[in-house]
């Protein structure tokens, strides 16, 4: 493999990356405030390709990823206040099933409305514009991805640590019922997480679809439970341990594919999984939580 | 309710006639197997997914792992017996496209000894992925269990095992059970064992680590060496059904074992109750058949003329997943809660029906 090709092939896995990353901070924030494996958040993020999809049919790119962001994050919403808020004292078994339950409705739903065969993904042409910088060749959504998510990322950051809604985000995540007792409104805070994901999951999203070109009902259940394990891998509930653990996903299964292993490019985030739940079950920059008696 | 001795009496003649009716219906479909296929194939694919079921019930209801890698442990079972029960003769046109290894060559068992083998194959695996994944808790393992499931599925589609698990292609010509009193007895057999394991000292000690593992261990349970036990059982079951799963099917391949059918399963456990075994099995009929009566959602349907628009291909599986929410926000418990079915507690709910009736009346208005 030349040097070339080495470079080229990294663009990818570090484009591939960086829209795991943004999926897998909707995890990990999920995960952080409700302590609920958010199962239907793949799904969120496969409806957005078909929001965009139908956006585009009748408005030009920059009217229709507004709308497109604006529906994932109603769909998030109102996910959360249908089928995980009733829940919210249940035991976690219940509120897990139930996320399973809102993604097996998602996917059948899809079937039904969109059918089973993939859909054409819509072209942005300003996206899919060819670059060149020395031997290496790409479209602008490849170069544009990693530097998104990490603006996004920092945007994100900035918010929670340095805001007032940001702060009541980390108590409710710390300590749910002190938080509620010191005036948080959880509700409230919980919604502003989901619309937080639904968002980043939206742009996501468009970044990986514009790759990939085609949108069928199963497209969001693998990647879905890859970006979790990024989030695991980085330490469940934090947002730069979910952003690095989605570049080395990229990348790891990138170098698999480049290998001609692609069969088992699928397989290699479940190796991840275990292996890190097995060294380091916090994650990279996971807090050790300790049980109660 | 207290059973007294007439009581007992009743229900031992109760329990003798509906096995005597059940025995007596299956008697009569074999008899008319060719006019009653579609039945038959229904009620054997209930009988199959109850036993998956129950033994998901031994480890997600009676010891509190939330585990989700049935579809693993059933692939794994499945090609065993595909393995194991493909004719000799037939096997080189089964895989006419990558040629067959010559370790499986002439391997070859009946199909009791397959199934058994299937099972010890998947309690095999169990055995291994549970020394690393039972350490982790709740959602930690269910992820870590779906990911094995993954992997397993990746690995039985690997160009890699071409020759053994025949790649994407699948196997076929798997023999099918002689009779549908080998589906229902074997399937019974295993449902009857997970209920022994479960009335066993060691299922009181599952129990007692699905209310409080710290509690448990302080009264000297094993954590690792219970959980590690549940998990193989229940994966031993799984693969048995797995492989009845691939006779039954004739034909199977890695697509059978997606991610999906895990979801089927615990599909059929919440609906008959998370802890309940009766409840597993009733669910495992009533959500195979409710499936297939939904059919008709899925061709158009026209009344009194008028087209109606919403039904067509898909839409039974739409409605499907909305009975699944419903039954998790609102009949948290399923049908069956923790609870047993028992001749008891049916007299006592046809009992019950009139006054709650009153109760009802009374109270709506508080």
């Amino acid at each position: 493999m030349s040097f070339t090709t080495f470079l080229q092939q990294c663009m990818t896995g570090i484009s591939l990356g960086g829209a795991y990353a943004l999926i897998a901070i909707g995890y990990t924030m999920v995960y952080g405030v409700l302590r609920l494996i958010n199962f239907a958040h793949g799904d969120i993020f496969m409806m957005a390709g078909y929001f965009m999809i139908f956006a585009m049919a009748s408005f030009p790119w920059f009217v229709a990823i507004p709308i497109v962001l604006i529906a994932t994050v109603l769909l998030g919403v109102v996910i959360e206040r249908v089928a995980y808020r009733p829940l919210r004292n249940a035991p976690r078994m219940s509120a897990m099933i139930s996320a399973i339950g809102v993604s097996y409705l998602l996917q059948n739903l899809a079937t039904y409305l969109f059918t089973a065969l993939p859909k054409g993904y819509p072209e942005i042409p300003v996206l899919k514009r060819i670059f060149q910088i020395g031997g290496i060749s790409a479209s602008l959504v490849t170069f544009l991805t990693p530097v998104l998510t990490l603006v996004l990322v920092y945007l994100l950051i900035t918010l929670i640590n340095h805001t007032k809604i940001g702060m009541a985000i980390r108590a409710v995540s710390r300590d749910y019922e002190t938080a509620q007792l010191m005036g948080i409104k959880i509700n409230r805070t919980i919604t502003l997480v989901f619309v937080i994901g639904s968002l980043l999951a939206g742009v996501g999203s468009i970044l990986y679809f514009t790759d990939r070109m085609t949108v069928f009902p199963f497209s969001g259940s693998l990647p879905g439970l890859k970006c979790f394990v990024a989030a695991v891998f980085g330490g469940i509930g934090s947002i730069p341990g979910a952003v690095i653990g989605g570049f080395v996903l990229g990348l790891g299964e990138t170098a698999l594919v480049a290998m001609g292993q692609s069969t088992f490019s699928d397989a290699f985030t479940f190796v991840l999984l275990i292996v890190i739940l097995l060294f380091k079950p916090t994650g990279l920059f996971g807090e050790k939580a300790t049980d109660k008696v | 309710m207290k059973t007294t001795n007439k009581n007992r009496t009743r229900n031992i003649i109760l329990t003798a006639l509906s096995f005597a009716l059940v025995l007596g219906i299956l008697a009569y479909l074999q008899g008319n197997r060719a006019q009653y296929s579609y039945a038959i194939s229904i009620l054997e694919r209930s009988a199959i997914y109850a036993v998956v079921a129950v033994a998901m019930n031994l480890l997600n209801g009676f010891t509190g792992l939330f585990s989700l890698g049935q579809a693993g442990f059933m692939a794994l079972g499945a090609y065993t017996v595909g393995i194991l029960t493909i004719p000799v003769e037939l096997r080189e046109s089964v895989y006419y496209m990558n040629g067959i290894s010559d370790v499986i060559k002439n391997l070859h068992a009946p199909f009791g000894a397959a199934l058994i083998i299937a099972g010890l194959v998947a309690a095999l695996v169990a055995a291994l992925i549970g020394i690393p994944v039972l350490r982790l808790k709740s959602d930690y393992l269910a992820i870590a269990t779906l990911g094995f499931a993954e992997i397993i599925r990746a690995l039985i589609a690997s160009p890699q095992l071409d020759r053994i698990t025949n790649g994407s292609y699948g196997l076929n010509n798997i023999p099918k059970f002689p009779n549908i009193f080998y589906t229902f007895g074997i399937a019974a057999l295993c449902i009857l064992l997970i209920i022994l394991v479960i009335h066993s000292s060691y299922g009181r000690a599952f129990k007692a680590i699905r209310e409080d593992e710290i509690a448990a261990e302080s009264m000297g349970i094993n954590l690792f060496r219970h959980k590690e036990l549940a998990f193989v059982i229940s994966s031993f079951f799984t693969g048995v059904a797995g492989g009845m799963l691939a006779m039954f099917m004739q034909s199977i391949d890695s697509k059978t074992f997606q991610v999906s059918l895990t979801y089927d399963m615990l599909l059929i456990v919440v609906i008959g109750g998370i802890g309940s075994i009766t409840g597993s099995v009733l669910g495992a009929f009533l959500v195979t058949a409710g499936r297939e009566w939904l059919r008709f959602c899925d061709n158009p349907l026209t009344i009194g003329g008028v087209n109606i628009p919403l039904f067509r291909p898909g839409f039974r599986m739409v409605i499907f997943s909305i009975l699944l929410m419903v039954v998790v926000l609102f009949y948290r418990k399923g049908l069956m809660g923790t609870n047993e079915f028992s001749w008891d507690g049916l007299f006592g709910l046809i009992k019950n029906i009139p006054g709650r009736f009153r109760r009802k009346r009374k109270g709506g208005a508080q």
